[in-house]
């Protein structure tokens, strides 16, 4: 009977930092702390004040790689509050600069974070080039994410912090030039993202335990508009959506964790492929035929081939949009001010994200909400360790487990800094 | 053997920050991974990788205010073991934006100071330069591509001399 206590000094290939607790006595799990240790900046308190104009770029400012992600919930939140609807080539110019998210921070996570451990290396760079298979996933990494930023940029004017989306519209729009080189590069790419999705396809992790799987659910798979929805067929509007869920305070983290209906359940994007699959775009759905019966599932490791599916997705429906549709420049929609509340609700690389906003009639912010995806998980994860490690327990060493616990956490591609930054496992002595 | 030992040895570290330059640091992999991997030996960079080593490093590339006591301890061992200190993004520079509770007025610190307390954060977040000498600085949030760029290629030049 194995009685010790695990710790994981840093979780490393993840944005930002946690550390886990895990007791474990006479082979059965007494407790699971996931802890966000990632400083607050306070974000919630330092939007009070300031001038709703300049929110948007100050909320990008909570995460770096879903930068773009918090930047349209804030401006859907703002226009929403000062019922500002936004023409259909803005709404087009924002899933554009989504899709440019999507593209580059999935393959950030698949590749330079979680494709190590399935070729049993330390790190993505420690690939060999001189071996075909390992040269090949090299290569296609640096396309795959380079055509992402390129997208991003070419739409938003930059992947991170980006500067052309504004509340009313945009500053700027993309050169036929540029639409014309984004084309081909996400033409060229679409071979690697078709390999990428059959490693995870054929990847070896399997963890299964039911749970409940919560996504925004649009027309035509997307990230910014539609209809909440979770496995157990309830539906939600946007505006509803905070009404739902019940904060949960674990004193030993940084950041604030959720559950609905008094359970934990999972957003991202395996959440996303549970829910919404047959609304992927036609070509998407064509080329992966029978892969996608795979989808719905409770293994956790398949939101890694959710988030390669994701790519194609985002690679195939930007082709379509960019080669159907011409870009012409437009003016800011100006706001009126006026004392409200607005809410706005996207899904996120890593989930379902929410921002409200309460703005006075002088245009300043009185107060705000914002619940990232990693807080949601917060405690599905915990109870995933607490299962794995109770599995594992009678025939695995410590350190292996940490091991396994890691890969777990990994599947789930948390942001520590949206939720508050690496792993610390310790096992307590009880 | 030989080439390995001449590898710069660098190391990536972020303290409290959204982790803006990291990505922009990883977007730049795009163009220049064969370039890096030839010449640089990545000893800590835990985004990267996970058996990080901090032994002496030739060059730290910090990102991220300083929030507590504990990031005041690993920055001046980073300190001690990198001959280069390089202050990367807009809040290693001057503090901002992670260094706002600086100038919350006093209902607004009233509100925090519990969370401040259980979590032993620092009264005042610093930026790098507060608590060590720096050696150069790349500005920005995130930080300028272009500038990165040009601060490593002059360090590679000062390092292979």
């Amino acid at each position: 009977m194995h009685t010790f206590d695990l710790s994981l000094d840093r979780l490393s290939k993840v944005e930002g930092s946690a550390s886990l607790d895990v007791r474990v006595k006479d082979n059965k799990v007494e407790s699971v702390q996931f802890k966000i240790t990632e400083y607050k900046r306070f974000f919630t308190q330092a939007m009070k004040g300031k001038p709703i104009l300049a929110l948007p770029q100050l909320l990008a400012r909570i995460c770096g790689t879903c930068s773009n992600a918090h930047l349209l919930c804030s401006i859907e939140a703002c226009e929403n509050a000062l019922d500002m609807p936004h023409s259909e080539q803005t709404g087009i110019l924002r899933d554009l600069t989504m899709h440019g998210l999507m593209i580059r921070d999935h393959a950030l996570h698949l590749y330079i974070f979680s494709m190590p451990d399935l070729y049993g290396k330390d790190a993505f760079l420690d690939f060999d080039e001189n071996d075909p298979e390992e040269h090949q996933i090299l290569h296609d990494a640096f396309e795959i994410k380079a055509a992402g930023n390129f997208l991003a940029t070419l739409v938003a004017g930059r992947s991170v912090h980006a500067v052309h989306p504004t509340i009313g519209g945009f500053l700027r729009f993309p050169e036929k030039s540029g639409v014309e080189e984004a084309i081909k590069k996400l033409e060229a790419i679409r071979p690697a993202v078709l390999r990428l999705i059959e490693i995870y396809k054929k990847a070896p992790f399997h963890f299964d335990r039911q749970t409940n799987f919560m996504a925004l659910v649009p027309e035509k798979y997307g990230y910014l508009h539609g209809i909440i929805v979770d496995s157990k067929g309830n539906k939600i509007l946007e505006k509803d959506f905070r009404d739902h869920l019940e904060r949960v305070v674990l004193p030993y983290s940084q950041a604030s964790a959720y559950k609905h209906e008094n359970e934990s359940y999972m957003v991202g994007a395996l959440a996303r492929m549970n829910l919404a699959k047959n609304r992927l775009h036609p070509k998407t759905r064509d080329m992966l035929g029978e892969t996608l019966n795979i989808f719905p599932s409770t293994d956790i490791f398949r939101n890694n081939l959710a988030q390669a599916i994701e790519i194609l997705h985002s690679v195939d429906d930007s082709i379509d949009i960019l080669t159907n549709k011409k870009f012409e420049p437009e003016p800011v929609i100006k706001p009126v001010y006026k004392d409200s509340v607005g809410i706005g609700v996207i899904e996120a690389p890593r989930g379902t994200l929410y921002h409200k906003v309460h703005v006075g009639a002088d245009g300043m912010v009185k107060e705000g909400e914002i619940i990232v995806p990693t807080g949601q998980n917060q405690i599905n994860i915990e109870e995933d360790i607490h299962r794995l490690v109770e599995e594992l327990v009678p025939n695995m060493e410590k350190e292996k487990i940490a091991f396994e616990i890691e890969k777990l956490i990994r599947a789930y591609d948390p942001c520590m800094s949206c939720a508050s930054h690496f792993l610390k496992v310790n096992w307590i002595k009880s | 053997m030989e080439t390995e030992n001449k590898k710069i040895k660098i190391g990536w570290f972020t303290f409290s920050c959204c982790e803006d330059s990291t990505i922009v640091m990883t977007e730049l992999m795009n163009e220049h991974w064969q370039e890096w991997k030839k010449i640089f030996d990545f000893r800590h960079v835990s985004v990267l990788k996970s058996k990080n080593i901090l032994d002496e490093l030739d060059i730290a590339f910090v990102e991220g205010a300083i929030a507590s006591q504990d990031h005041i301890n690993k920055l001046k061992e980073i300190r001690k073991k990198s001959k280069k200190i390089i202050a990367i993004g807009a809040c290693a520079c001057i503090g901002m934006p992670s260094a706002q509770r600086n100038y919350f007025n006093k209902e607004q610190k009233q509100e925090i100071e519990t969370l401040i307390a259980r979590f032993s954060a620092l009264s005042e977040v610093l930026k790098v330069s507060d608590v060590v000498k720096i050696d150069a600085e790349v500005p920005g949030c995130p930080m300028d591509p272009d500038k990165f760029l040009n601060v490593v290629s002059n360090l590679v030049k000062e390092f292979n001399q």
